[in-house]
Protein backbone atom coordinates (compact mmCIF):
# COMPACT_ATOMS: atom_id res chain seq x y z
CA UNK A 1 0.00 0.00 0.00
CA UNK A 2 2.86 2.00 1.11
CA UNK A 3 4.46 1.59 -1.95
CA UNK A 4 1.66 1.97 -4.47
CA UNK A 5 1.35 5.81 -3.01
CA UNK A 6 5.41 6.44 -3.11
CA UNK A 7 5.03 5.34 -6.63
CA UNK A 8 1.89 7.24 -7.20
CA UNK A 9 3.82 10.42 -5.44
CA UNK A 10 6.76 9.86 -8.03
CA UNK A 11 4.36 10.04 -11.09
CA UNK A 12 2.77 12.84 -10.21
CA UNK A 13 6.05 14.88 -9.56
CA UNK A 14 7.02 13.73 -12.78
CA UNK A 15 3.95 15.10 -14.55
CA UNK A 16 4.34 18.27 -12.69
CA UNK A 17 7.95 18.62 -13.31
CA UNK A 18 7.54 17.55 -16.98
CA UNK A 19 5.22 20.40 -17.50
CA UNK A 20 7.15 22.71 -15.44
CA UNK A 21 10.26 22.33 -17.37
CA UNK A 22 8.27 22.18 -20.83
CA UNK A 23 6.63 25.48 -19.73
CA UNK A 24 9.81 27.08 -18.72
CA UNK A 25 11.70 25.77 -22.18
CA UNK A 26 8.65 26.66 -23.99
CA UNK A 27 8.83 30.72 -22.87
CA UNK A 28 12.86 30.09 -23.98
CA UNK A 29 11.86 29.19 -27.48
CA UNK A 30 9.51 31.20 -27.69
CA UNK A 31 10.54 34.40 -26.30
CA UNK A 32 14.38 33.59 -28.08
CA UNK A 33 12.41 32.83 -31.57
CA UNK A 34 10.59 36.49 -30.96
CA UNK A 35 13.61 38.19 -29.78
CA UNK A 36 15.40 36.79 -32.95
CA UNK A 37 12.62 37.73 -35.23
CA UNK A 38 12.16 41.58 -34.00
CA UNK A 39 15.99 41.96 -34.40
CA UNK A 40 16.22 41.30 -37.93
CA UNK A 41 13.35 43.79 -37.89
CA UNK A 42 15.79 46.51 -36.72
CA UNK A 43 16.85 49.18 -38.72
CA UNK A 44 20.76 48.09 -37.99
CA UNK A 45 20.17 44.69 -39.56
CA UNK A 46 18.50 45.84 -42.59
CA UNK A 47 21.38 48.43 -43.09
CA UNK A 48 24.14 45.40 -42.32
CA UNK A 49 23.55 44.41 -45.79
CA UNK A 50 25.23 46.64 -48.25
CA UNK A 51 22.54 46.74 -50.73
CA UNK A 52 20.19 48.34 -48.13
CA UNK A 53 23.13 50.57 -46.73
CA UNK A 54 24.54 52.04 -50.42
CA UNK A 55 21.16 52.49 -51.88
CA UNK A 56 17.74 52.91 -50.09
CA UNK A 57 18.99 53.73 -46.55
CA UNK A 58 20.62 57.39 -48.13
CA UNK A 59 17.49 57.91 -49.52
CA UNK A 60 15.97 57.82 -46.76
CA UNK A 61 17.77 59.40 -44.75
CA UNK A 62 16.07 62.94 -46.34
CA UNK A 63 13.11 61.98 -45.64
CA UNK A 64 10.36 62.87 -42.78
CA UNK A 65 10.13 59.06 -41.52
CA UNK A 66 13.84 59.23 -40.98
CA UNK A 67 14.13 62.54 -38.85
CA UNK A 68 11.62 64.98 -37.87
CA UNK A 69 10.26 67.30 -35.92
CA UNK A 70 9.35 65.21 -32.28
CA UNK A 71 11.93 62.25 -33.48
CA UNK A 72 9.20 59.54 -33.76
CA UNK A 73 10.38 57.08 -36.85
CA UNK A 74 8.98 54.90 -38.89
CA UNK A 75 12.12 52.55 -39.79
CA UNK A 76 12.45 50.02 -42.53
CA UNK A 77 10.31 47.26 -40.96
CA UNK A 78 7.55 49.51 -39.74
CA UNK A 79 6.61 49.82 -43.61
CA UNK A 80 7.78 46.87 -45.39
CA UNK A 81 7.29 44.27 -42.79
CA UNK A 82 3.58 44.02 -41.60
CA UNK A 83 3.17 43.99 -37.78
CA UNK A 84 0.19 40.79 -37.56
CA UNK A 85 1.83 37.63 -36.74
CA UNK A 86 1.19 35.14 -39.54
CA UNK A 87 1.69 38.23 -41.95
CA UNK A 88 4.81 39.07 -40.74
CA UNK A 89 6.29 35.33 -41.14
CA UNK A 90 4.92 35.18 -44.59
CA UNK A 91 7.21 38.27 -45.14
CA UNK A 92 9.83 36.81 -43.47
CA UNK A 93 9.67 33.54 -45.65
CA UNK A 94 9.84 35.60 -48.81
CA UNK A 95 12.85 37.48 -47.58
CA UNK A 96 14.69 34.07 -48.60
CA UNK A 97 14.66 34.81 -52.19
CA UNK A 98 16.58 38.49 -50.80
CA UNK A 99 19.00 36.20 -49.55
CA UNK A 100 19.44 34.42 -52.61
CA UNK A 101 19.76 38.11 -54.99
CA UNK A 102 22.00 39.20 -52.05
CA UNK A 103 24.57 36.30 -52.45
CA UNK A 104 24.14 36.50 -56.87
CA UNK A 105 24.79 40.37 -56.03
CA UNK A 106 21.84 41.30 -58.15
CA UNK A 107 21.69 45.15 -56.97
CA UNK A 108 25.03 45.52 -55.09
CA UNK A 109 26.02 48.47 -56.86
CA UNK A 110 23.92 51.83 -57.50
CA UNK A 111 23.59 50.77 -61.38
CA UNK A 112 22.00 47.84 -60.61
CA UNK A 113 20.23 48.83 -58.22
CA UNK A 114 18.22 51.91 -60.22
CA UNK A 115 18.16 49.31 -62.99
CA UNK A 116 15.89 47.21 -61.03
CA UNK A 117 14.63 50.05 -58.96
CA UNK A 118 11.01 50.42 -61.49
CA UNK A 119 10.74 46.41 -61.12
CA UNK A 120 11.03 46.92 -57.36
CA UNK A 121 9.13 50.00 -56.64
CA UNK A 122 6.35 48.54 -58.69
CA UNK A 123 6.03 45.10 -56.50
CA UNK A 124 6.21 47.21 -53.77
CA UNK A 125 3.28 49.26 -54.41
CA UNK A 126 1.25 46.30 -55.71
CA UNK A 127 1.87 44.50 -52.13
CA UNK A 128 0.61 47.84 -49.67
CA UNK A 129 -2.14 47.72 -52.67
CA UNK A 130 -3.27 44.57 -51.82
CA UNK A 131 -2.94 45.21 -48.08
CA UNK A 132 -4.54 48.28 -48.05
CA UNK A 133 -1.76 49.73 -47.25
CA UNK A 134 -1.44 47.99 -43.87
CA UNK A 135 1.56 49.79 -42.79
CA UNK A 136 0.85 52.94 -43.28
CA UNK A 137 -2.55 52.80 -41.07
CA UNK A 138 -0.64 51.28 -38.55
CA UNK A 139 0.45 54.50 -37.46
CA UNK A 140 -1.69 56.75 -40.02
CA UNK A 141 -5.14 55.67 -38.93
CA UNK A 142 -7.33 57.93 -41.27
CA UNK A 143 -10.30 57.03 -39.03
CA UNK A 144 -8.90 59.76 -36.48
CA UNK A 145 -7.89 62.33 -39.50
CA UNK A 146 -8.71 65.76 -37.98
CA UNK A 147 -9.24 67.53 -41.35
CA UNK A 148 -9.78 71.09 -39.64
CA UNK A 149 -6.13 70.39 -38.50
CA UNK A 150 -4.97 69.39 -41.94
CA UNK A 151 -3.92 71.82 -44.43
CA UNK A 152 -6.23 72.40 -47.40
CA UNK A 153 -4.78 71.09 -50.24
CA UNK A 154 -4.66 67.67 -47.57
CA UNK A 155 -7.96 67.96 -46.14
CA UNK A 156 -9.35 67.80 -49.78
CA UNK A 157 -7.56 65.41 -51.22
CA UNK A 158 -8.11 62.55 -48.26
CA UNK A 159 -11.84 62.98 -48.01
CA UNK A 160 -12.06 62.70 -51.76
CA UNK A 161 -9.81 59.67 -51.77
CA UNK A 162 -11.49 57.60 -48.85
CA UNK A 163 -15.12 58.66 -50.54
CA UNK A 164 -13.63 57.09 -53.84
CA UNK A 165 -12.19 53.99 -51.87
CA UNK A 166 -8.40 54.82 -52.79
CA UNK A 167 -5.78 53.71 -50.32
CA UNK A 168 -2.45 55.57 -48.68
CA UNK A 169 -0.09 53.82 -51.35
CA UNK A 170 -2.11 55.07 -54.36
CA UNK A 171 -1.13 58.67 -54.26
CA UNK A 172 2.17 58.53 -51.61
CA UNK A 173 4.71 56.82 -53.71
CA UNK A 174 7.72 57.76 -53.56
CA UNK A 175 7.79 59.35 -49.98
CA UNK A 176 10.47 57.68 -48.21
CA UNK A 177 12.71 56.35 -51.61
CA UNK A 178 13.17 58.05 -55.15
CA UNK A 179 11.16 56.95 -57.62
CA UNK A 180 11.90 55.45 -60.77
CA UNK A 181 11.87 57.02 -64.18
CA UNK A 182 8.35 58.48 -64.85
CA UNK A 183 7.29 60.05 -68.43
CA UNK A 184 5.78 63.81 -67.32
CA UNK A 185 6.29 64.82 -70.95
CA UNK A 186 9.10 66.86 -70.52
CA UNK A 187 11.42 66.51 -73.40
CA UNK A 188 12.21 63.44 -74.72
CA UNK A 189 11.17 60.19 -72.36
CA UNK A 190 13.77 58.73 -70.29
CA UNK A 191 14.95 55.65 -71.40
CA UNK A 192 13.03 52.69 -69.67
CA UNK A 193 10.53 55.39 -68.11
CA UNK A 194 7.53 54.32 -66.66
CA UNK A 195 4.27 55.72 -68.17
CA UNK A 196 3.11 58.56 -66.01
CA UNK A 197 -0.28 56.49 -65.09
CA UNK A 198 1.22 53.89 -62.86
CA UNK A 199 1.38 56.43 -60.46
CA UNK A 200 -2.26 57.69 -60.75
CA UNK A 201 -3.69 54.19 -62.18
CA UNK A 202 -6.73 54.59 -64.24
CA UNK A 203 -8.72 52.72 -62.04
CA UNK A 204 -8.20 54.71 -59.06
CA UNK A 205 -8.33 57.97 -60.30
CA UNK B 1 53.17 65.88 -65.20
CA UNK B 2 49.08 65.98 -64.42
CA UNK B 3 50.71 67.20 -60.52
CA UNK B 4 52.25 69.67 -62.07
CA UNK B 5 49.76 71.45 -63.70
CA UNK B 6 47.69 71.10 -60.65
CA UNK B 7 50.60 72.84 -59.04
CA UNK B 8 50.96 75.56 -61.12
CA UNK B 9 47.13 75.71 -61.63
CA UNK B 10 46.93 76.34 -57.56
CA UNK B 11 49.83 78.88 -57.14
CA UNK B 12 48.19 80.82 -60.21
CA UNK B 13 45.00 81.07 -57.75
CA UNK B 14 47.19 81.71 -54.87
CA UNK B 15 48.16 84.83 -56.62
CA UNK B 16 45.42 85.98 -58.64
CA UNK B 17 43.25 85.34 -54.86
CA UNK B 18 46.39 87.29 -52.91
CA UNK B 19 44.73 90.98 -53.67
CA UNK B 20 41.05 89.72 -53.04
CA UNK B 21 41.52 88.57 -49.50
CA UNK B 22 42.72 92.39 -48.44
CA UNK B 23 39.34 93.73 -49.59
CA UNK B 24 36.84 90.50 -48.81
CA UNK B 25 37.45 92.14 -44.76
CA UNK B 26 35.59 95.30 -45.55
CA UNK B 27 32.88 93.37 -48.21
CA UNK B 28 29.39 92.31 -45.78
CA UNK B 29 27.02 90.07 -46.89
CA UNK B 30 23.31 90.87 -46.35
CA UNK B 31 23.45 89.45 -43.13
CA UNK B 32 25.95 91.95 -42.01
CA UNK B 33 28.88 88.96 -41.41
CA UNK B 34 32.23 89.90 -43.49
CA UNK B 35 32.49 87.99 -46.76
CA UNK B 36 35.60 86.42 -44.58
CA UNK B 37 34.45 85.85 -41.67
CA UNK B 38 32.48 83.49 -39.81
CA UNK B 39 29.15 82.00 -41.07
CA UNK B 40 26.29 83.62 -39.60
CA UNK B 41 24.74 81.80 -37.15
CA UNK B 42 21.61 79.68 -38.74
CA UNK B 43 18.16 81.01 -37.97
CA UNK B 44 15.53 78.77 -37.15
CA UNK B 45 14.06 76.87 -40.10
CA UNK B 46 10.39 77.89 -40.92
CA UNK B 47 8.15 76.08 -42.06
CA UNK B 48 6.32 77.09 -45.21
CA UNK B 49 2.62 76.86 -44.45
CA UNK B 50 -0.16 76.45 -47.78
CA UNK B 51 -1.17 79.87 -48.13
CA UNK B 52 -4.60 78.37 -49.31
CA UNK B 53 -5.05 80.76 -52.46
CA UNK B 54 -3.16 82.42 -54.93
CA UNK B 55 -0.67 84.69 -54.43
CA UNK B 56 -0.08 87.99 -55.86
CA UNK B 57 1.91 89.14 -58.37
CA UNK B 58 4.26 91.82 -57.19
CA UNK B 59 4.99 92.94 -61.25
CA UNK B 60 3.44 91.78 -64.75
CA UNK B 61 6.60 89.57 -65.77
CA UNK B 62 6.86 87.49 -62.03
CA UNK B 63 6.50 84.00 -62.52
CA UNK B 64 3.54 83.05 -60.53
CA UNK B 65 4.88 82.33 -56.82
CA UNK B 66 3.94 78.91 -55.11
CA UNK B 67 1.44 79.44 -52.16
CA UNK B 68 2.18 75.86 -50.99
CA UNK B 69 4.46 74.23 -49.24
CA UNK B 70 7.41 72.22 -51.41
CA UNK B 71 9.08 70.67 -48.39
CA UNK B 72 10.85 67.26 -49.44
CA UNK B 73 9.08 67.35 -52.78
CA UNK B 74 11.31 65.24 -55.10
CA UNK B 75 12.56 66.86 -58.23
CA UNK B 76 15.22 64.35 -59.85
CA UNK B 77 16.35 62.77 -62.80
CA UNK B 78 13.90 60.46 -62.36
CA UNK B 79 10.60 62.61 -61.07
CA UNK B 80 9.47 65.95 -60.80
CA UNK B 81 7.28 66.25 -58.17
CA UNK B 82 5.54 69.73 -59.07
CA UNK B 83 4.01 68.49 -63.01
CA UNK B 84 2.97 65.25 -60.26
CA UNK B 85 -0.14 68.12 -60.59
CA UNK B 86 0.62 71.26 -62.58
CA UNK B 87 0.72 69.26 -65.95
CA UNK B 88 -1.72 69.03 -68.37
CA UNK B 89 -2.86 65.41 -68.04
CA UNK B 90 -2.82 65.69 -64.05
CA UNK B 91 -4.19 69.86 -63.41
CA UNK B 92 -8.19 68.17 -63.57
CA UNK B 93 -7.86 65.84 -60.96
CA UNK B 94 -5.82 68.24 -58.65
CA UNK B 95 -7.00 71.33 -59.21
CA UNK B 96 -3.28 72.90 -59.90
CA UNK B 97 -2.84 76.01 -62.24
CA UNK B 98 -1.19 74.00 -65.59
CA UNK B 99 2.28 74.48 -66.64
CA UNK B 100 2.14 78.04 -68.59
CA UNK B 101 2.02 76.97 -72.35
CA UNK B 102 5.17 79.33 -72.75
CA UNK B 103 6.86 76.33 -71.24
CA UNK B 104 6.30 73.98 -74.24
CA UNK B 105 9.06 76.26 -76.11
CA UNK B 106 13.05 75.86 -77.00
CA UNK B 107 15.16 78.74 -76.50
CA UNK B 108 14.41 79.33 -80.28
CA UNK B 109 11.05 79.80 -79.85
CA UNK B 110 10.03 76.54 -81.39
CA UNK B 111 6.63 74.61 -80.33
CA UNK B 112 7.57 71.74 -78.67
CA UNK B 113 5.00 68.47 -77.82
CA UNK B 114 5.99 68.55 -74.53
CA UNK B 115 7.40 70.71 -71.76
CA UNK B 116 10.73 72.03 -72.65
CA UNK B 117 13.77 69.91 -70.63
CA UNK B 118 15.29 73.72 -69.87
CA UNK B 119 11.72 74.65 -67.61
CA UNK B 120 12.23 71.52 -65.24
CA UNK B 121 13.98 73.07 -62.20
CA UNK B 122 10.29 74.91 -61.66
CA UNK B 123 11.95 76.44 -58.24
CA UNK B 124 14.27 78.20 -59.63
CA UNK B 125 11.86 80.98 -60.72
CA UNK B 126 8.83 79.96 -58.78
CA UNK B 127 9.42 79.90 -55.45
CA UNK B 128 7.65 79.66 -51.87
CA UNK B 129 6.45 81.87 -49.51
CA UNK B 130 7.76 82.29 -45.75
CA UNK B 131 6.54 85.68 -43.08
CA UNK B 132 10.32 86.40 -42.89
CA UNK B 133 11.41 89.59 -41.98
CA UNK B 134 12.87 91.41 -44.99
CA UNK B 135 16.54 91.48 -45.03
CA UNK B 136 16.95 94.95 -46.69
CA UNK B 137 14.16 97.62 -47.11
CA UNK B 138 12.69 97.24 -50.61
CA UNK B 139 10.39 100.48 -51.56
CA UNK B 140 9.45 98.43 -55.02
CA UNK B 141 5.90 99.04 -55.93
CA UNK B 142 4.73 97.40 -59.70
CA UNK B 143 3.64 100.35 -62.64
CA UNK B 144 0.57 101.61 -61.28
CA UNK B 145 -1.18 101.34 -65.32
CA UNK B 146 -0.33 97.18 -64.96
Amino acid sequence: MNKIKKVWAWAIGLVFSAVGLAFVLGIIFWGGFNTAMEWTNTETFCISCHEMEVNVYQEYRNTIHYNNRTGVRAVCSDCHVPKEWWPKMVRKFYASNELLHKMLGSIDTPEKFEAKRAVMAQREWARMKRNDSQECRNCHDFSYFDYAEQAGRSSNAHQKGFAEGQTCIDCHKGIAHKLPAIDQGFGDTLPGALPADVLHPVSTR
Amino acid sequence: MKTAIQKAVGIAALVLALPFSASAEGVKSLRETAVGGAEHPAENYREIRDAGGLLPRDFVQQPPLVPHSVTNYQVTLNYNKCMDCHSWSRAQATGATKVSLTHFRDREGQELSSVSPRRYFCLQCHVPQTDAKQLVDNVFSPAPGL
